[in-house]
């Protein structure tokens, strides 16, 4: 098992590495300047610009001291943008919030997701699980963007129970919508996925077993059907976690949290390209992270597997 | 010896009579809310909010709330005292000299003296501070030696900006600049606080940091989300203040910012795009549509290697006859704007507008006119036109421009195809007369007349019809030095109208929502240039 995780961690670094490469080559070959408005700065002021912000040097230099400040000192650099903050500034700023009411999507996802497809499963054919199906099947077909617009016109115009929209340091009346918003279609994933991989082992021999022993119907489910039933989804949560912590951009662009995914969009917009780099290579380390979590975790679980 | 120019004697002796600043002034029979805060949205955060640095509109309302210049600007855009109480200008029109009122403080407690005045605009002209509004300093202004320490020719301490005393701040100019006083309400010629400044570099701006001298101080900025300012209590106009805390909103999504003031939530949003005049229908009072210093306008090519058609002074004044303009403004664009026939915005500060044919015609006389100037000049069925405009990629760009040439198709028979570039190639090819027909928007950088008509001069960068017209360059010369420009900028207008380099479309509206109970709003400001003390709001 420890040979198996350093195994993937060797390989993990790599990976990071060419991510931040290629979008280092990316960002470099795409055209537009960063200091470019309405009107283009003169010469003077365009060559103390580059040279503030290190362009000035060639290529291979500016991609060496990026590369030896993000690994080193966990540096991103100043953002091309905003004159007052660094992208580490940005992300200590912007990645909480997102991480809050990500962390909150994912509880709510999973709670809700399991619960209701363990139990159309169990209720296979009935009126619950038609309901359970049917209503799983309607949030995910309804995207976040027309969900977010939703929830704001019934809870904040029609009733004005919640804010629509801001953060305010995280209270909980401004991470409702947002958690219900962005948990939604995972939470319907969840819920199909535990509901057909439950039902094929509720077919399967070894239940069958169970129940032919006379166990409890309960204890079959909790001790026998749910472990192996949970597996497709796990390997669904590792990805998903990541999405939602690391911010759906529609709900922190519609709910101007003021989280990552906010600074993830607008930096493109502005080529603001060390922001979008930090950006970038947080959310893929994330990813790999976590890959590589729902695979241990997997050897975990699954007696079957052995690495 | 210096004297006061007629002109501005007056205003400047009223000034220091008066005394008093436009303040927020609540009218007999309001009654004030108890709940003094502000809230407004929009829609995307600010590079910067140090007035050297500031390059966009929303963060120049920032910078007017937390810092004061020299001068403001009331309701309708006149000059009225800032931190300075009034001004002198030279015979020669070459030194103002500004007087600063001794109770001004920034908020810590420092007195604002000249000295604050002659840093803050020597570090924005200064190449080394890289501002992307250095520009506002080096080109515009006119003070003395602001072009050399722009391009790095000269050190920043050679600007012809000089504090003869805490309270006297002494400005040279390079030539007679008639609307320089107009120029020190631009957030770029604020003042900044040396010591703070250099204390934290980039960082000064943070509410933790920074040091101002205008009405609110920061007291809180999470970026892309809120900013929060509250009521400086040492602002020297303080009392005359009844906002008491402005909150700033980034709402990306304009519906969104929309539903929540729908709900109550801001003060003042935009209106989302396409909607406003549903929405004024829905919210008569609330829904507004304010005049802009932003003109709409098409250029005709005028060198030498355009197509002889456009040489022909009746060709292009049939072209500019031969359309409907409320067709764009009523039916495309639907937010106020108003049908242009000259270039200058008849809103613009002592600005009037010359008596046009053209927009005393109804559009009927105006289409009839242009088809016997068009056969005048020799075109018509049997000699038809063809041309082609070129407009930067936008569909609103490309409605207009279909617009207009089925209207000329219609109206004169004449064949226009139309074309358009990504922004960057479209610059490029406008300037270098790679066209037959472009389109154009501008917007003043200051809010006086030769802002708009300084691009007739055939020296000027941005004059990409390629206009040149010795009588209008010899009026905008003249227009430099004289006692009284407007009636030289009329002038030139009526020239240009009768030449018809450009054809102008429309003049540009700012609209937005803002709740009933929100008062002291400058509808009238063509800069949108507000100032939070001046707003207050009533049950």
């Amino acid at each position: 098992m420890f040979t198996y995780i350093a195994r993937r961690l060797t390989v993990a670094v790599p990976t990071i590495l060419i991510l931040i490469t290629i979008s280092f080559v990316l960002m470099w070959s795409a055209p537009g300047s960063p200091f470019m408005g309405e009107k283009l700065p003169p010469p003077e002021v365009m060559a103390n610009l580059e040279a503030k912000y290190g362009l000035d040097q060639p290529y291979w230099k500016q991609y060496v001291d990026y590369l030896s400040n993000v690994i080193f000192h966990f540096d991103f650099g100043p953002s091309f943008k905003f004159k007052d903050r660094t992208v580490n500034d940005i992300i200590a700023q912007g990645f909480p919030v997102t991480l809050t009411y990500g962390f909150w999507s994912f509880i709510v996802a999973v709670t809700f997701g399991v619960g209701l497809g363990v139990t159309a499963a169990i209720k296979h054919n009935t009126w619950l699980d038609y309901l359970a199906v049917g209503f799983a099947i309607g949030s995910q077909s309804i995207p976040n963007y027309v969900m977010a617009p939703i929830l704001v016109l019934v809870f904040t115009l029609w009733l004005g129970w919640l804010p629509g929209g801001g953060w305010e340091g995280g209270t909980w009346d401004h991470i409702i919508m947002p958690v219900i918003a962005l948990s939604t279609s995972y939470f319907a994933s969840i819920a199909r996925i535990t509901r057909s991989s439950m039902l094929e082992v509720l077919n399967s021999g070894f239940i069958r077993t169970a129940k032919a022993k006379g166990l409890p119907m309960s204890r079959v489910i909790i001790k026998h059907a749910l472990k192996p039933a949970l597996l497709p989804v796990l390997s669904y949560l590792g990805p998903a976690f990541v999405g939602m912590v690391t911010g759906s951009v529609i709900i922190d662009q519609y709910f101007s949290t003021g989280g990552i995914g906010q600074f993830f969009v607008n930096s493109a917009f502005n080529r603001d390209y060390s922001t979008m780099m930090g950006i970038t290579i947080l959310v893929g380390t994330l990813t790999i992270i976590f890959n590589l979590l729902v695979d241990v975790l997997y050897a975990w679980i699954d007696p079957k597997i052995r690495y | 010896m210096k004297i006061k120019t007629t002109l501005m004697a007056s205003t400047a002796a009223l000034l220091v009579l008066s005394g008093a600043a436009f303040a927020a002034s609540p009218m007999a029979g309001e009654t004030l809310a108890a709940d003094q805060t502000f809230t407004y949205q929009d829609i995307d955060e600010s590079p910067s909010i140090d007035p050297g640095m500031v390059e966009d509109v929303s963060g120049s309302a920032v910078v007017r709330n937390l810092f004061e210049g020299l001068m403001n600007q009331d309701a309708d855009g006149n000059l009225i005292p800032g931190v300075a109480t009034g001004y002198d200008i030279s015979e020669d029109k070459m030194t103002y000299t500004f007087h600063l009122r001794d109770n001004a403080v920034w908020s810590n407690g420092d007195p604002v003296t000249a000295g604050d005045f002659v840093y803050a605009w020597r570090r924005a002209a200064d190449p080394a501070t890289a501002s992307p509004y250095a520009w506002f300093v080096t080109d515009i202004t006119g003070i003395k030696g602001a072009g050399a320490v722009g391009s790095g020719d000269a050190t920043p301490d050679t600007l012809g900006v000089e504090a003869a005393d805490d309270h006297t701040l002494v400005v040279h100019l390079e030539r007679p600049v008639p609307y320089f006083a107009q120029t020190v309400t631009h957030g770029t010629m604020f003042p900044v606080h040396q010591a703070t400044v250099e204390a934290h570099g980039a960082e000064w701006t943070r509410p933790e940091n920074i040091v101002g001298n205008g009405a609110y101080v920061l007291t809180e900025h999470v970026p892309q989300e809120r900013m929060v300012m509250e009521r400086n209590a040492s602002y020297w106009n303080d009392g005359e203040t009844v906002i008491n805390k402005v909150v700033r909103l980034i709402i990306n999504d304009e519906t969104q910012a929309f539903t929540r003031w729908q709900a109550g939530e801001l003060d003042l949003v935009g209106v989302p795009t396409g909607q406003y005049l549903s929405l004024k229908e829905q919210y008569p009072v609330e829904i507004y549509s304010n005049p802009r210093l932003c003109t709409y306008y098409y250029n005709f090519n005028m060198r030498p290697d355009a197509p002889e058609w456009m040489q022909d002074v009746r060709v292009r004044q049939a072209l500019n006859l031969g359309f409907d303009r409320s067709v764009i403004t009523e039916g495309i664009l639907q937010a106020g704007q108003i049908p242009a026939y000259t270039f200058t915005p008849p809103t613009t500060a002592g600005f009037t507008v010359p008596v046009v044919d053209a927009a005393a015609m109804t559009q009927e006389e105006r289409t009839a006119k242009a088809k016997v100037l068009l056969e005048e000049a020799g075109y018509g069925a049997d000699n038809p036109i063809s041309l082609e405009v070129l407009y930067n990629t936008s569909e609103g760009h490309k409605s207009i421009a279909i617009a207009i040439s089925q209207m000329w198709k219609e109206n004169l028979g004449i064949e226009a195809t139309i074309n358009n570039m990504e922004w960057g190639t479209f610059l490029e090819a406008r300037g270098a007369g790679q066209f037959e027909i472009s389109r154009a928007g501008w917007c003043g950088d200051y809010n006086e007349a030769s802002t708009f008509l300084d691009l007739y001069g055939s020296a000027s960068g941005y004059n990409d019809a390629g206009y040149n017209s010795a009588e209008v360059d010899a009026l905008l010369a003249a227009a430099k030095t004289a006692e009284d420009p407007q009636p030289l900028y009329t002038q030139v207008e009526t020239i240009a109208a009768a030449d018809a380099p450009i054809i102008p479309i429309y003049f540009y509206t700012s609209v937005g929502a803002r709740q009933a109970t929100l008062k002291g709003w400058p509808d009238n400001n063509v800069e949108n240039a507000w100032y939070a003390r001046d707003l207050y709001k009533v049950e």
